[in-house]
């Protein structure tokens, strides 16, 4: 550019003259328009369909414009509210704070900005997008600027919207240590490290504290509260949270199926935050003593009332220490020589170890719940009697009993059940590993049993030969991802889709393997489990071991047929209403015999037995002395 | 006051006002005896309501204190924030903040230029400031969403990326107006009417200038290069080769000069920055805003704003508000003594030209 010199003059700005006849730069509005530009941050724009209603839009506001209103039209469903953002234009200022946190990237900005109306409270607004209204947002040929206003705009004419380069919220989850796979399989050493301090604090910081994870929880913990806990470095206040609604937190820190992480907001684009890890994270690294200090000011005063429980699993030990707390007498009848169920016997030690199951029903047991081990109902015991010494009973036997998919020769010498081999394993029991295994099933119990075994054949054989085959095809497989992820990187071939067929023997009668064939489909019309299968696409596994993991059935023979009879059992589960009550006024059941399929959902129906029992029993407790 | 004085208000209703701001004059006859500022009129307690907002929550209100030039108050508090929080700005970021802080230091210069030439009379020349600002709102658009308001500077960075084709776009504004400079020096900087009516009017002395804590082209008008994009390079100015204009008379001739070459100074500095932008990220993320914590402690960052010396005094306790917030605005020096100084003795027609010279920016004064 130029500088040119001082020089005063009157004569010089004579020469502006010449822009009279040079095309202005102005238009004439509103008969000529200018469009805004791609980036423009006008009026809002939200796809009913992403939003989730979690209100971090509302919460960042400055102007506090955002308010979320319920629709009634919108049908809740878990992770998902019936809460839509709606925009007072009297105080919003645009600043588009709500498209950065917003995690669905639901809400957007358009580059409408202009709004014609005659009522002030036209201001307020409830965005939508083009998707379910389309009477308010019209084609652009039909766009008049005369009608402009909030509720005539134009379709597909997004603005400001959400990159996740730029997000408020951070996408990205702290890696936690896991024990790479050619380790890990040489043992059962728990294969997960678990949150330092530091990391734990900068996974605690990326929750948004939007909730939808508690209302997702069976057991509805209260997540952003512990999670909030442990940012702020209070561990103690952490761990009570957690207990309000899970006595179980060390196991469910663990292996839980953790649905919470699923509903999380800022998994729709990003990683959830680890809900699971954070909640191990405070409990490790609390000590017991302290642990039991908190929870025992909880504790009420005793009361003369008795409680038996039958099955010391998850579901047994949850309503055990939540009726404790209450002042009940509670004991537990448990079959097994250590108490645990499905937890102990069922879970591999490198996703559980026993030290921390331990320590979970030790502070159980510390609120003064009695647990009568090798105690089984109906043999050691009768029910009848637990009846007369008890005012309410819970059962939470489980599904102990192993289903069989009853193909040819399954029941010959080299076929197991997972469960029967997954107990010897816990128990310390040596069993006979296959140099070849073939495993049937898809699910969790598949993939414990498969990978326990892979570590055994790494053991004796050095390598690991495992094929894992399930009706189901790839990605709609029930086992959980990461178990699927990590059974893979261990070595186990995974076949999905293929429907067992017959047994194979070789000329001695020994089992040589498996035969399948293609699985069409799983269900019929009707939802009723009934596989279609296609007989010309046949594939033989080899395998000298073969192992069922299809499912377990509940085991009732324990219970009087009296009282089967006034049960009302619909496909092997007790059908109890919300409290865990069954049809008897004093037996209550929960668990895998009444919900399944997880640890949560059994704590989950503990805890609300607990409350049902109490009802039941409340009035006509008394306080000792 | 005696009887011969008469007290007049002056604004904010007044033709001659920019702003929503005031002066309670008393004159005697034609001439001022004594002027008294009256600010006020948009006092929105800027201050207070950041102490009630998040950190993140904060940087889309901090514009509102400056409409004129908002980014400079987005980099002072951005600049705030970085320091307590200890945040690492990409080096990408720091040219682009350089850019939009130029961007907008040419708009709010031509704006000043359309009130000085409106004020004079000489609409021409006003109307082509008005017009090559609103070019410059364009380019913001673009960038930002928003034409007035930006919310663009965060603590960590800038919010988006340039969009495609948009270092081309600042390149023809820019040789545009290049284009244009003769006839704006034609029909303004080197008019008769503007020198006689500008020549003399609200000196100011260097001692004076420097006691009543004068910056910016105020002080710049007397001689001094103070400018503190050389005293403490911020942003990437420490990359770029600029001058620091100065005249010596300290009038309102001089102030509407040095603003005139500082535009060129700009301009230069945008070209240097869009040849030597690096590749590379524009955000460092900041944690979630709902937890997020600030170290306690205490910083004061300062700009230079296109009005002088803007600086900013945070306080955080460790929560996740600041504790406290106070701005040093120079419209605040430039608004209140200096102009009740200047405005002493000087005769009634002169005090919208004394005041606009001065660049008064009312929602600084009152924030």
């Amino acid at each position: 550019m130029k500088n040119t010199a001082e020089k005063k003059s009157s004569v010089t700005p004579i020469k502006t003259l010449k822009f009279l006849f040079k095309k202005p730069i102005t238009f004439k509005f509103p008969f000529e328009t200018r469009e805004a530009s791609p980036r423009y941050r006008g009026f809002h724009l939200n796809d009913w369909e992403k939003c989730t209603g979690c209100g971090n839009c509302a919460d960042i506001c400055p102007n506090s414009a955002i308010t979320m209103i319920e629709i009634p039209e919108i049908v809740p469903e878990p992770g998902k509210k019936n809460e839509r953002p709606q925009i007072d234009y009297g105080r919003c200022c645009f600043c588009a704070l709500c498209v950065d946190i917003c995690p669905p990237g639901s809400l957007r900005l358009s580059r409408d900005y202009i709004h014609i109306d005659h009522a002030t409270d036209s201001f307020v607004y409830l965005p939508k997008d083009e998707k379910i209204d389309t009477e308010h947002f019209v084609k652009p040929e039909a766009y008049s600027i005369f009608q402009a206003s909030l509720n005539h705009r134009k379709q597909y004419f997004e603005g400001f919207i959400s990159d996740l380069n730029f997000t408020l919220f951070d996408p990205e989850r702290e890696p936690v240590e896991i024990l790479p796979a050619s380790e890990r399989v040489r043992s059962f050493i728990e294969e997960m490290k678990g949150y330092t301090e530091e990391q734990a604090k900068r996974e605690a910081l990326r929750c948004l504290e939007c909730s939808l994870c508690e209302e997702v929880c069976p057991a509805h913990m209260k997540i952003s509260d512990y999670i909030k806990a442990i940012y702020d470095e209070n561990l103690t206040e952490s761990v009570r949270k957690i207990y309000e609604d899970n006595p179980l937190p060390g196991v469910c820190g663990r292996v839980c199926t953790h649905k919470c992480e699923t509903a999380c907001s800022i998994g729709y684009r990003g990683e959830p935050v680890a809900i699971r890890w954070l909640k191990r994270y405070a409990v490790d690294n609390l000590e017991t003593g302290k642990i039991k200090e908190i929870i025992s000011i909880f504790k009420g005063p005793e009361l003369k009332r008795r409680v038996s429980i039958i099955g010391s699993g998850p579901s047994g030990l949850s309503a055990a220490y939540y009726l404790s707390l209450m002042g009940y007498q509670v004991v537990i009848y448990e079959a097994k020589a250590k108490p645990g169920g499905i937890m102990r016997y069922g879970i591999p030690k490198y996703r559980l170890p026993e030290s921390a199951l331990d320590r979970d029903i030790d502070i159980i047991k510390s609120m003064g719940v009695e647990i009568k081990l090798n105690t089984k109902v109906g043999k050691d015991i009768e029910f009848k009697k637990i009846k007369e010494e008890s005012d309410a009973v819970f059962i939470a036997t489980g599904f102990p009993e192993p289903r069989s998919t009853g193909i040819k020769g399954i029941d010959s010498e080299g076929c197991y059940q997972a469960l029967d081999l997954l107990e010897k394993i816990a128990s310390g029991e040596k069993i006979k590993v296959g140099e070849k295994v073939v495993i049937i099933g898809g699910g969790n119990v598949a993939f414990d049993i498969g990978r326990s075994l892979a570590r055994l054949q790494m053991e004796k054989f050095g390598k690991v030969n495992i094929t894992l085959t399930c009706l189901e095809k790839a990605g709609e497989m029930l086992a959980d991802q990461e178990e699927i992820e990590e059974g893979g990187e261990e070595g186990l071939v995974i076949k999905p889709g293929r429907s067992p067929k017959e047994v194979l023997f070789d000329e001695n009668g020994r089992i040589r393997g498996l035969r399948t064939v293609k699985c069409l489909s799983i269900f019929d019309e009707e939802g009723r489990f009934n596989p279609k299968v296609d007989e010309t696409d046949v594939e033989d596994y080899e395998g000298n071991m073969i192992v069922e993991a299809i499912g377990q059935a509940p085991d009732y023979s324990y219970l009087d047929k009296e009282i089967l009879d006034d049960l009302e059992i619909v496909r092997g589960r007790i059908v109890t209403d919300e409290y865990g009550r069954t049809k008897i006024p004093w037996l209550f059941a929960g668990g895998d015999i009444v919900h399944g399929p997880d640890i949560i959902h059994a704590i989950a129906d503990g805890h609300r037995a607990a409350q049902g029992i109490d009802m039941y029993l409340g009035s006509k407790s008394e306080k000792v002395n | 006051m005696s009887r011969r004085e008469l007290e007049l208000y002056f604004g904010p209703q007044h033709i001659g006002m920019v702003g929503n701001f005031s002066i309670t004059l008393s004159v005697e006859g034609d001439t001022i005896v004594e002027a008294r500022a009256n600010p006020g009129y948009l006092h929105r307690g800027f201050e207070k309501l950041m102490e009630y907002r998040n950190w993140v929550q904060n940087f889309p209100m901090v514009c509102r204190m400056n409409v004129v030039e908002p980014d400079s108050m987005e980099m002072v508090y951005a600049m705030a924030v970085e320091k307590l929080a200890e945040i690492d700005v990409p080096e990408r970021a720091q040219y682009i903040r350089t850019i939009v802080l130029e961007l907008s230091r040419l708009a709010s210069h031509l704006f000043g230029c359309w009130a000085y030439a409106n004020m004079l009379g000489l609409d021409t020349v006003a109307q082509w400031a008005m017009a090559y600002r609103d070019f410059i709102l364009d380019l913001f658009e673009e960038l930002m969403g928003g034409r007035v308001y930006h919310i663009y500077i965060c603590p960590g960075g800038v919010r988006r990326d340039l969009p495609q084709g948009f270092e081309d776009k600042v390149m023809n504004f820019l040789k545009a107006l290049g284009n244009h400079v003769p006839e704006f020096d034609a029909a303004f900087f080197n008019n008769r009417l503007f020198y006689e009516r500008a020549k003399g009017i609200g000196k100011i002395s260097r001692e004076e200038a420097i006691e009543l804590g004068a910056t910016g082209q105020v002080l710049r008008a007397v001689g001094l290069q103070y400018d503190i994009r050389k005293i403490e390079p911020y942003a990437a100015y420490a990359n770029v080769n600029f001058d620091v204009p100065t005249r010596e008379d300290g009038d309102a001739y001089s102030r509407i000069w040095v603003i005139r070459d500082e535009m060129l100074q700009s301009a230069s500095i945008i070209m240097q920055c869009l040849e030597k932008l690096p590749q590379g990220k524009v955000y460092k993320r900041t944690p979630n805003p709902f937890k997020w914590n600030i170290p306690a402690g205490d910083a004061y960052v300062r700009v230079e704003s296109s009005r002088g010396e803007l600086g900013l005094y945070l306080v955080s306790d460790g929560g996740n508000k600041p504790y406290r917030v106070h701005f040093r605005t120079p419209s605040f020096m430039h608004g209140i003594p200096i102009l009740e100084k200047l405005l002493r003795g000087a005769n009634i027609s002169d005090v919208g030209n004394i005041m606009i010279s001065l660049y008064v920016v009312a929602p600084e004064i009152d924030r």
